[in-house]
């Protein structure tokens, strides 16, 4: 996986709370088996009318929200089902992280395994964002903080070994199969 | 030792690495549930890095999601309808046979939706972790097992190395007092319970269900609860053997041998929390004050008891919202709406218990005019179970389909979707927009108030019919 380090981009926002799984990616564009194109079944049933035109009032569709890479979104994103798919789709359309007050536990490990932040942020910067949008924001992985345009730097959680595979492009496969004698003598002594 | 929770006596048992501030653990997983939908993209990075199944007989797939749930088309010369979800089911088939792992395929006797048939055949026990790509993979968590879901990139860990990298979750007991109400179901009380808590009340915790009330559930009831743990955000939920459990182990097909159920009785019984465990947070609900519960939004904790009004909190954006797509008004009373559609089936409510529950209610009544209604079994085996006991045919004759096993109208992947801008009443875990179908409003229930309301081509509290 690339590296990553920083990231600098205008944002998308969704202030909308429990935007679930289903909506990310709805089930009926689940029966690929590849993860690529993705994301033009991003959020579609918001996204699109019945007849597949594009609704002129969601925010993907406006021109502003060409290009963005960080997505605001409203408390407990991506809660629902651990599709993938949904990950998958919003990196496919270009959104490098997620800002959110509370992020689903199995959507964050997914997003964190393809090189989509998952960014928690306190409710006041959560406010003031989405009441920005368009705004100028940077991700700095490296200090775990997220900087807003008047100069403010704010402070994320995030997992320490995810941030390191992160930072240096690790592949946590590799890492984990650097474990196998360890499994191995467990599975001896566990009688697996 | 100090006294230890259930979770963490099985946690500590399949720590192969502890972790640290830097590492997560590495948690040995004794059961890998695979599925057509979650698993393709593992498989094609296992190929893609010349890695085999390390072991295989850990590992079983199934097929349920995407697969037709009409006679014909699994058994009869009518191709699967859907080309898209025909290679999917075509791929899991041939990466079972490319990668040596067992699959109940489309014909097998002991197909089903990957959660009932686990517990079913005996593969799921106390005692073990279990990972699915597949987040109702709590239900595993009724007999005693850590089960939780993961994504696509974690199956291909599981696969490769049978170990999962994990941070150990909090844990939050759910005590649960009484004993539930004439009519009143474990579909009922997880959902009152979801709604106490919140749709992300339960993230980054282990849920333990316990107390009266739960000890006083079968085994498929059990099931029920601990399947919509994840829908207040949970990692997992379980319930500690007893036995109940072990009179339900006793029947399986691959229950221990003989020679070894003694010992392992023993070391299931011993999983129980100790007294005085400390859980991190706790809930108390009291059963016997609960009702017949029905979700009114697009979320599983917007949800109140079936006689209940659609709550009017002005300026909830939220709220608002949801009963804009729901097309429900604040303050309307629930009973009485207009029904299109009634689902029975799901990992949540397709065992035999919830269709002789619906079939209790269709016996000798009619489904309503204008009013479809599919009873989908959990698995085969139940199929096979239901139509011995005459259930069928009680559903047929009420004017009900019924189907092959399987997801089906659950997520609505194979077709069996919701049309857009009908009601429909569902036995199933998710009313999330869109779930069943683009456009479809569902409304979580218990088997009973569905098939009532099937009845009455209206929303009815199931007590009325009884
Ligand atoms: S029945 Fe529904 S919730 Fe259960 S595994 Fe299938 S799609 Fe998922």
């Amino acid at each position: 996986m690339e590296p990553i380090k920083t990231l600098r981009s205008t944002t998308v926002v969704m202030p909308s709370t429990n935007i679930d799984t289903d909506q990310i990616i709805p089930a009926r564009y689940l029966t690929v088996t590849t993860k690529t194109g993705l994301g033009k079944a991003l959020f579609a049933d918001l996204r699109y009318a019945a007849d597949g035109t594009p609704k002129p009032d969601f925010v993907l569709n406006r021109a502003e929200a060409a290009g963005s890479r960080i997505l605001v979104a409203g408390h407990n994103f991506g809660c629902g089902s651990s599709r993938e798919h949904a990950p998958w789709a919003l990196v496919d359309h270009g959104f490098r992280a997620v800002v959110s007050t509370a992020i689903a536990d199995i959507f964050k490990t997914n997003a964190l395994k393809n090189g989509l932040l998952p960014v928690i942020v306190d409710p006041a910067t959560h406010r003031w964002l989405v009441e920005h949008p368009g705004a100028e924001v940077a991700i700095d992985l490296e200090s775990t903080e997220l900087a807003l345009p008047d100069g403010r730097r704010v402070a994320f959680p995030i997992d320490r070994f995810a941030r390191h595979c992160l930072l240096n492009g690790i592949d946590e496969l590799g890492y984990l199969r650097g474990q196998l004698p360890a499994i191995e003598r467990y599975e001896a002594a566990h009688g697996r | 030792m100090p006294a230890r929770t259930m979770f963490d006596k099985v946690w500590a048992a399949h720590e192969v690495v502890p972790e640290t501030p830097d590492t997560p653990a590495v948690l040995y997983i004794d059961l890998h549930l695979t599925h057509e939908v979650t698993s393709p993209q593992a498989f094609a990075l296992l190929r893609a890095q010349g890695l085999r199944i390390r072991r295989p007989d850990r590992t079983l797939a199934t097929l349920d999601h995407s697969t037709p749930t009409r006679t014909e088309q699994i058994f009869g010369d009518e191709p699967i309808g859907l080309t898209d979800a025909a290679r999917q089911v075509h791929q899991l088939e041939e990466n079972a046979r490319e990668f040596g792992m067992e699959l109940y395929g489309l014909r097998d006797p002991r197909r089903g939706i990957v959660h009932v048939i686990g517990p079913e055949q005996g593969h799921t026990r106390p005692g073990m972790t279990i990972v699915c790509g597949d987040s109702h993979t709590s239900t595993h968590g009724a007999l005693g097992a850590l089960a939780f879901g993961i994504g696509t990139t974690e199956v291909g860990h599981v696969l490769a190395t049978q170990c999962l990298l994990q941070r150990k979750p909090k844990t939050l007991a759910v005590e649960v007092g009484g004993r539930l109400g004439a009519g009143v179901t474990a579909k009922d009380l997880i959902l009152a319970i979801i709604g106490r808590i919140g749709v992300s009340g339960g993230t980054g915790h282990v849920l333990e269900y316990r107390g009266p009330a739960i000890a006083a559930l079968s085994m498929a009831e059990r099931m029920t609860v601990c399947n919509m743990s994840i829908e207040a955000g949970a990692r997992a939920g379980m319930i500690a053997p007893d036995d109940v459990t072990l009179a339900y182990l006793a029947e399986r097909p691959h229950r221990p041998r003989p020679a070894d159920w003694d010992a392992a009785v023993a070391g299931w019984r011993a999983l129980a929390s100790d007294p005085g465990a400390a859980f991190d947070a706790h809930v108390a609900i009291d059963a016997s004050v609960l009702e017949p519960m029905i979700t009114y939004g697009t979320n599983p904790g917007m949800v109140l008891p079936i006689g209940g009004e659609i709550p009017n909190d002005r300026g909830d954006p939220v709220l608002e919202r949801a009963l804009a797509y729901m097309g429900f008004r604040a303050g309307e009373p629930m009973l009485g709406k207009r029904v299109d559609v009634v689902f029975v089936g799901s990992c949540t409510n397709g065992r035999l218990e919830d269709l002789q529950a619906t079939a209790k209610i269709l016996r000798g009544r009619r489904v309503a005019p204008g009013v479809r209604m599919l009873v989908v079994p959990g698995s085969q085996q139940i199929k096979r179970e239901a139509e011995a006991l005459g259930l069928a045919e009680v559903f047929r004759q009420a004017g009900a389909e019924w189907r092959e096993s399987g997801c089906s109208m659950c997520l609505g992947m194979n077709g069996d979707t919701v049309p857009a801008g009908a009601t429909a009443v569902s036995t199933s875990n998710r009313n999330f927009e869109g779930r069943q179908g683009a456009g479809a409003r569902t409304l979580l229930a218990s088997p009973y108030t569905a098939a009532a309301s099937a009845v009455t081509g209206r929303i009815t509290d199931p007590r009325d019919l009884l």
